[in-house]
């Protein structure tokens, strides 16, 4: 009842406003409803101020050109009619930033509103410029307010996710996704300017991290903005190619029609051409990558880097400082950083000498206990894929993992050994480690296990005892995977690709039902739960 | 035309049989039934009916035949006669031409070959004819026309025809002696099969010129056989005189004798006479005598019979007494007779002795070793799956060896089963204490945000934050039941146990039947189960022991996970699981399955939840340690035992170690594991992984090695420092000794003293086991490499040198174990893999088509053709042969008929001489008289 009336009261304002201008005074009551606490109230006045704002957007009742000072235009001799419309375009900016502020709203609903109407002015604005153009045809886009939209949504104290989703929709808009670039660019360089840095211990999370991440919270950019910021920049995508910049959202002004689009060849400004957007791309990113990021955050960009980013960059070599830095953080984001590195050494000749023997030293024995093994060896299969590495390299990595596989797991060996057995078919040369028919014999392992250079870890000399060793490996697929090298290996690769996800429970249960067969049973009779005199359990442990 | 006994078969006498014209020998390719022909012609006697008409010439071969159709004998004959002259044929070019079957003759004559020149060689046809005799072929037809035909034809007007069918009467090459004795034995045999064949005693019978040995032994005919016994073999001096006296003499006695009573001397004939009156009258007396003595018997018959109605009144009474008396046996004879009835005494075989006793088991043993072996190599699962035997060009596929197949290695084969699994027990969770609520993890707030959150990139924080434990109370709880529920009203009965159990249909049952017993009832209870439902007794109760296992199996489980474990109860029940395990392998294989499957999918669920476990009760690892126990550990692949090692190694990875406790379980795993291959001695890379991260433990901060131990072997965040002894004095009165399993479901109440005695003895049997790993893997080719980091923590911690001597003596030993093995490296090679050979295919047969030779058509065409083709060679074949028997006969009818002309003119000349003669004397009387 309340609220239809309160509806009811504002429609009866914004007919009167909308009516004659004696009663223009009203905007101030349906504003003041937007300062309301009631999310309903606040949500009828946001559709008042939609439908007023935007009725006298296309009227022309909003002063065009640069906004004077209200009280000099008020206390000035000018006209009634531009005392009037430079007074609503007061009430419109006012409201504006009312509505930006909304974006922080805590209802759901009051932001998306909000959202929807700025967007709403965004177009309207640029269809009916407020601003005079230089020159004819001269293509205004409301920067000023769309500012104010790419501020509101780059919260520095929530998470904006959700509404990140609605402002997604926007962004396949060509125009609002070069205007967004920019604004992004933009308000990452005003966020950063006024916060130092994110403390180190921050960037590393872990234990403390969080308590000094607290501590410090007042002076660094809080972690909400950063993550609100890779949520607006990873759902901006480019297009592939030039001609797909077609869709616009904002309209010419000029009069014509919101569904009459004027062919984009006539038009030659900036964002029309898929190289400015390449470039704002890359100047967003940058200035976005080139700040010391949370240790999250790395992994989410290295994790879309080769693919959502690199390829729209003008120029992705630049990325190389991102990539060496998050090489240098260890663990996993070694290896996605090497992923990056790989593409641009692939694909973007990008001169890096160090790169295996990075990969190289990636190769520590927890490789096979975390959980990322799947993804490492997929991309160390990738890296390693090439026929015309060098002998001496690939040697160094077989010698290194079957090196590991010594401490490794059954379901990791199950990988790893076709993963060796492979290095070796791509190699031919490498074959003298597991044949060297008239080799000597050594004292030792010529192989250095301690060595990070694999050209000096003498693994050419060596042969792959480790392989012959795990051929005694309980599990009697494992052995029989180590086995392979007693035979000259046959010609076709294994394709380890359904090995990589292979879990202990997953090999555990494929055991259990593969023995369907007969049983064979223990001939000689249980003597007790620890068995005979012989057995270890019954020498090291006692029942009491 | 009747056909009498026996004609037609073999008599071996001289038989005259009227005879039907004989059935149709049908003359085949095949000889059998011209040999049966032959035979017959041989012994067979035939008296043919004369024939109905004189016999024309062209009729007359079809008659020979017996039938209408005169092909079948003609064409008989040909063949044989092609035979013989292909066989000589064969012998032929310069050599001896066959003369009679294949008997070669030393020197044939030169004239008689015939060369059939052939005009060029053909390849590959076989020349069959090249060279023929056709003089001794000739010959030989004519002999045998004149053998068969001729016979026939001299024999068309015969009404009965001789035919002798005495045994081997014509057959060449049989002496005498070796006929007789045929023909005896088949007499033998035929007096033998017309008697009664069950008749044993029937000796044969031996004859003298056809008459019975015996009778004439008996003599029989000789002696009167009206005389009397009395007589028989009394010669009468008189009877003696009479025949044997001769004349003389006797009459001289007789007359001296009868001068005395008459004067008148009788004559011999008179004498005679006499005599035989004499005995005829004394003949007819003993025959009177006889007959009244016959006579007297009868009437005495007759009146005792009249006297026996008499007599036969008084019997009733003593007959009803008799009867009781057999209703009511004696106690003796009832015995005798059960003795009699009584099963004999088998005879069985000896008992063997301990030692035969002792090499059977010794060879049984053996046995199962060799097959224990076999299975640990695995090799024949490789081999057999592998190579598919090499299939040659020209293999008929036919090489089948039904051998045994000794895949099958189950050695205690028990049926099947159809149990349902019960639910195992439900892990304890005796770690929920453990499980601190150390939950101050901060949540990742990135963690959950993405569609993509990459969780396996999270690893590092994870690892980096597993020291801190999540909230406990992640098992289900509902695991521990009450194990003393209603022990108190069983307290009393259990003084005496009864001696019959129903087998438990639940495991609760099970728990309620054994619960509050002390160990040694509980086993003897669970033994009574098993015999009171032995599989023999009733036909669901291997279903029932089958499920007893389950619930055995998981109130194990339950004693283990009790706080404190009731091993001593566990100990005992081992040694029924395993007699249960070698009732029904398969099902117990199945419920061990399931324990360990519960136990995984814990772990599993665990580790899913927050990257890392914790230990399980100490429920899970007995189980284990009964798989081990029940099972042979030592195969290559087993159903149950490379899960149960898969578990193992998942307990020794990703299981957190909190606190000795955990430290306790994870050294009986690895003893267990180790127990697992000791006798295959694999290789374990978990165990040595996790005896190094026991050695950090005991390893004092800041004195590990340079290099980081690898990742699961990281004495993690509170772990480390675990085994550090806190008080030196503590160390010196420490004294090695087993680790109570107790420890391993927590020791709560401890001093501080005894804390770090268990410290120490941890790090014994830790020290233990990698002596013993160091042993077991010595021979393998990377040793160096597998207990390099074990090696330097060890070495550093030796320089330290902070613990007892007993610990550092164990130290020393482990080392010097390591240095001692070898650390040669012989480089690798390939086995040189045999040369594989081209697969070859059987080759495709195309027939070529060949000029001059039908090919088209079907089968059946082509058969039909090839039967027509052949039905006129043979059709021609036979008429040659009939030409040529009425040719013969002609031949032989003229040469009849010349002799027959030629008689009569000599009779005629004859007549025309002697009347010409009788002419020329009538004329010369004549003459005389007209000279006269």
């Amino acid at each position: 009842m309340e609220r239809g009336r309160a509806r009811r009261a504002l429609g009866r304002l914004l007919e009167a406003v909308l009516a004659s201008r004696a009663e223009a005074n009203a905007v101030f009551d349906i504003l003041a409803v937007l300062q309301s606490e009631d999310q309903e109230e606040i949500q009828e006045a946001v559709r008042a101020c939609s439908r007023l704002f935007g009725a006298m957007l296309e009227r022309g009742e909003l002063f065009v050109g640069q906004l004077p000072p209200e009280e000099t235009v008020m206390a000035g001799s000018q006209g009634a009619t531009r005392k009037y419309k430079v007074w609503m375009r007061h009430r419109y900016h006012s409201c504006c930033s009312r509505l930006g502020e909304l974006l922080a709203h805590s209802s759901f609903k009051v932001k998306e509103l909000a959202l929807g109407t700025l967007m709403k002015f965004v177009q309207l604005e640029g269809a009916y410029p407020l601003e005079k153009p230089k020159w004819e045809g001269h293509y205004l886009f409301p920067r000023s307010l769309f500012k104010v939209v790419v501020g509101g949504l780059l919260s520095l104290e929530e998470d904006c996710s959700l509404l990140l989703s609605q402002f997604r929709e926007y962004l396949e808009h060509d125009d609002i996704r070069y205007h967004a670039m920019q604004a992004t660019s933009e308000a990452i360089a005003r966020v950063t300017d006024g916060h130092p840095e994110v403390s180190w211990s921050a960037r590393f999370g872990g234990r403390g991290g969080s308590r000094a991440d607290a501590e410090a919270g007042h002076r660094q950019v809080p972690l909400a903005f950063w993550n609100n910021t890779f949520t607006l920049l990873s759902s901006v995508s480019l297009p592939r190619q030039d001609s797909a910049i077609s869709s616009f959202y904002v309209q010419r002004p000029g009069g014509m029609g919101v569904g009459d689009p004027r062919p984009v060849q006539l038009d030659p400004c900036s964002f029309c051409v898929l190289q400015e957007h390449r470039k704002a791309f890359q100047q967003m990113w940058l200035s976005f990558l080139q700040h010391k990021l949370p240790l999250s955050l790395y992994k989410k960009v290295l994790v879309i880097l080769h693919d959502a980013i690199l390829p729209h960059l003008a120029q992705p070599s630049i990325m190389i400082d991102f990539l060496t830095r998050a090489y240098d953080l260890g663990g996993a984001l070694s290896l996605l950083a090497l992923n990056g590195l790989f593409i641009l050494i692939h694909k973007h000749n990008l001169e890096y000498p160090d790169f295996y023997q990075k990969l190289y030293g990636l190769l520590d024995p927890s490789v096979f206990h975390v959980k990322y093994r799947a993804r490492f060896f997929h991309l160390a299969d990738l890296f390693l894929s090439s026929s015309h590495l060098p002998a001496y390299l690939v040697a160094a990595f077989a010698k290194r993992l079957a090196r590991l596989a010594l401490t490794a797991p059954p379901e990791a060996l199950l990988m790893v050994l076709p993963f060796i057995c492979n290095l070796l078919r791509r190699h031919p040369a490498c074959r003298v480690l597991i044949h060297r028919p008239q080799g000597p014999e050594l004292d030792a392992d010529p192989y250095d296990p301690g060595e990070e250079d694999p050209a000096k870890s003498h693994a050419l000399e060596s042969s792959l005892w480790e392989l012959k060793a795990l051929q005694h490996h309980y599990h009697p697929e494992v052995s029989q995977a180590a086995s392979v090298i007693n035979q000259a290996l046959s010609v076709p690769e294994v394709p380890i690709a359904p090995l990589l996800e292979l879990t202990a429970f997953e090999l555990f249960e494929q055991d259990l039902k593969k023995g369907s067969e007969s049983v064979p049973l223990e001939f000689i009779p249980a003597q007790g739960l620890l068995g005979g005199r012989d057995s270890l359990c019954a020498q090291y442990f006692t029942l009491s | 035309r009747t056909r009498l006994p026996g004609g037609g078969a073999c008599q071996g006498e001289l038989g005259v049989v009227v005879r039907a014209p004989p059935e149709v020998p049908r003359p085949r390719a095949s000889s059998a039934p011209r040999e049966a022909r032959r035979a017959r012609g041989a012994l067979g006697v035939v008296v043919r009916a004369p024939p109905d008409a004189p016999v024309p010439r062209s009729a007359l071969a079809a008659r020979v035949g017996g039938s209408a159709d005169p092909a079948p004998r003609a064409a008989a004959r040909r063949e044989d006669m092609g035979r013989a002259r292909s066989a000589g044929a064969r012998q032929a070019p310069g050599g001896p031409a066959g003369a009679r079957g294949s008997r070669p003759r030393p020197n044939p004559n030169p004239f008689e070959v015939k060369v059939n020149r052939q005009k060029f060689p053909v390849l590959g046809r076989r020349p069959r004819h090249d060279v023929g005799l056709p003089g001794v072929s000739r010959a030989r037809a004519i002999q045998k026309r004149t053998q068969t035909l001729l016979r026939e034809y001299k024999e068309r007007d015969k009404a009965s025809v001789f035919a002798d069918r005495r045994l081997g009467e014509y057959g060449r090459g049989v002496s005498p002696e070796d006929k007789m004795m045929r023909r005896f034995a088949l007499e033998q045999q035929r007096q033998h099969e017309k008697k009664s064949i069950y008749n044993l005693n029937e000796d044969e019978e031996l004859t003298h010129y056809g008459q019975s040995l015996a009778d004439i032994e008996k003599h029989h005919d000789i002696v009167d056989s009206d005389s009397d016994a009395e007589e028989r073999g009394m010669l009468s001096a008189e009877l003696t005189a009479a025949h044997f006296g001769g004349g003389g003499g006797l009459l001289a006695t007789k007359a001296s004798q009868q001068q005395g009573e008459a004067e008148k001397p009788k004559s011999r004939k008179e004498l005679i006479e006499e005599l035989i009156a004499k005995s005829k009258q004394e003949k007819r007396e003993r025959q009177a005598q006889r007959e009244d003595a016959l006579e007297l018997t009868e009437k005495l018959d007759q009146d005792w019979k009249e006297i026996q109605a008499l007599v036969a009144r008084k019997p009733p009474k003593a007959e009803r007494r008799d009867k009781q008396e057999k209703a009511k046996p004696d106690a003796y004879d009832m015995m005798v007779r059960e003795l009699g009835f009584e099963m004999k005494a088998q005879p069985s075989n000896r008992m063997k002795t301990e030692e035969e006793l002792a090499k059977e088991e010794q060879a049984r043993l053996r046995e199962l070793e060799a097959e224990r072996v076999r299975r640990m190599l695995g090799r024949d699962q490789n081999q057999g799956a592998r190579r598919p035997p090499h299939m040659s060009a020209d293999d008929l596929s036919d090489g089948f060896v039904l051998g045994p197949d000794d895949r099958r290695l189950l050695s205690y084969t028990d049926g099947k089963m159809n149990v349902g699994e019960e639910q195992s027990p439900e892990a304890s969770g005796s770690e929920g204490k453990e499980q601190g609520n150390e939950d101050t993890s901060e949540e990742d707030p990135e963690q959950s945000s993405g569609p993509d959150s990459h969780s396996d990139l999270d690893s590092d924080t994870e690892s980096e934050e597993a020291s801190e434990a999540p909230g406990g109370g992640q098992r289900p709880a509902g695991g521990r039941r009450g194990p003393c529920e209603g022990p108190g009203v069983r307290a009393a009965a259990s003084t005496e146990l009864p001696y019959t159990f129903a087998a438990p249909e639940s495991c609760d049952a099970l728990r309620s039947l054994l619960a509050g017993r002390a160990a040694e009832e509980q086993l003897l209870l669970v033994e009574r189960i098993r015999e009171c439902s032995h599989p023999s007794l009733a036909a669901g109760n291997k279903a029932k022991l089958e499920r007893l296992f389950g619930f055995l199996l998981e109130y194990v489980g339950e004693l283990a996970a009790r706080d404190p474990p009731d091993l001593g109860a566990v100990d005992r029940l081992v040694v029924q699981l395993y007699d249960l395990c070698q009732m029904f392998p398969e099902a117990a294989s199945r419920a061990v399955r399931f324990v360990l499957r519960d136990a995984m999918h814990d772990m599993e669920g665990a580790v899913e939840a927050k990257g890392r476990a914790t230990f399980p009760g100490l429920d899970v690892l007995v189980h284990l340690r009964i798989a081990g126990l029940l099972f042979p550990t030592s195969d290559f692949r087993h159903p149950v035992v490379t899960p149960a090692l898969l578990c193992m190694s998942q307990l020794l990875t990703k299981c957190r170690v909190l606190g000795l406790p955990d430290v306790v379980k994870g050294l009986f795993v690895c003893s267990t594991f180790l127990d697992y291959v000791s006798l295959s001695r694999r290789l374990v890379p978990e165990l040595l992984g996790f005896l190094l991260r026991v050695l950090h433990m005991a390893a004092p901060e800041g004195q590990g090695p340079g290099r980081p131990p690898a990742h699961p072997c990281r004495a993690l965040g509170k772990s480390a420092g675990l085994l550090l002894v806190s008080h030196e004095e503590d160390s010196a009165s420490w004294q090695s000794g087993g680790l109570p399993l107790r420890w391993a479901s927590g020791l709560s109440a401890q001093t501080r003293t005894e804390a770090n005695h268990a410290r120490l003895s941890c790090l014994a049997v830790c020290l233990g086991l990698l002596r013993r790993c160091v042993l077991s893997y010595g021979p393998l080719p990377s040793f160096h490499a597998l207990t390099g980091p074990v090696r330097v923590l060890l070495e550093q911690r030796l320089a330290a040198g902070v613990h007892p001597p007993t610990l550092q003596e164990l130290y020393q030993g482990v080392l010097a174990e390591m240095r001692a093995q070898d650390g040669r490296c012989r480089p690798l090679v390939c086995e040189r893999s045999k040369p594989e050979p081209l697969k070859l295919f059987t080759p495709r047969l195309v027939r070529v088509l060949e000029c001059g030779r039908r090919q088209g058509g079907s089968r059946e065409e082509q058969e039909r053709r090839r039967l027509v083709h052949r039905h006129r060679r043979e059709f021609k074949g036979a008429v040659r042969e009939i030409r040529k028997d009425n040719q013969f006969l002609a031949r032989m009818q003229l040469a009849e008929t010349l002799e027959r002309d030629a008689e009569r003119r000599r009779k005629v000349q004859r007549l025309f001489h002697g009347l010409a003669a009788q002419e020329g004397e009538w004329k010369a009387l004549k003459r005389k008289r007209l000279r006269k």
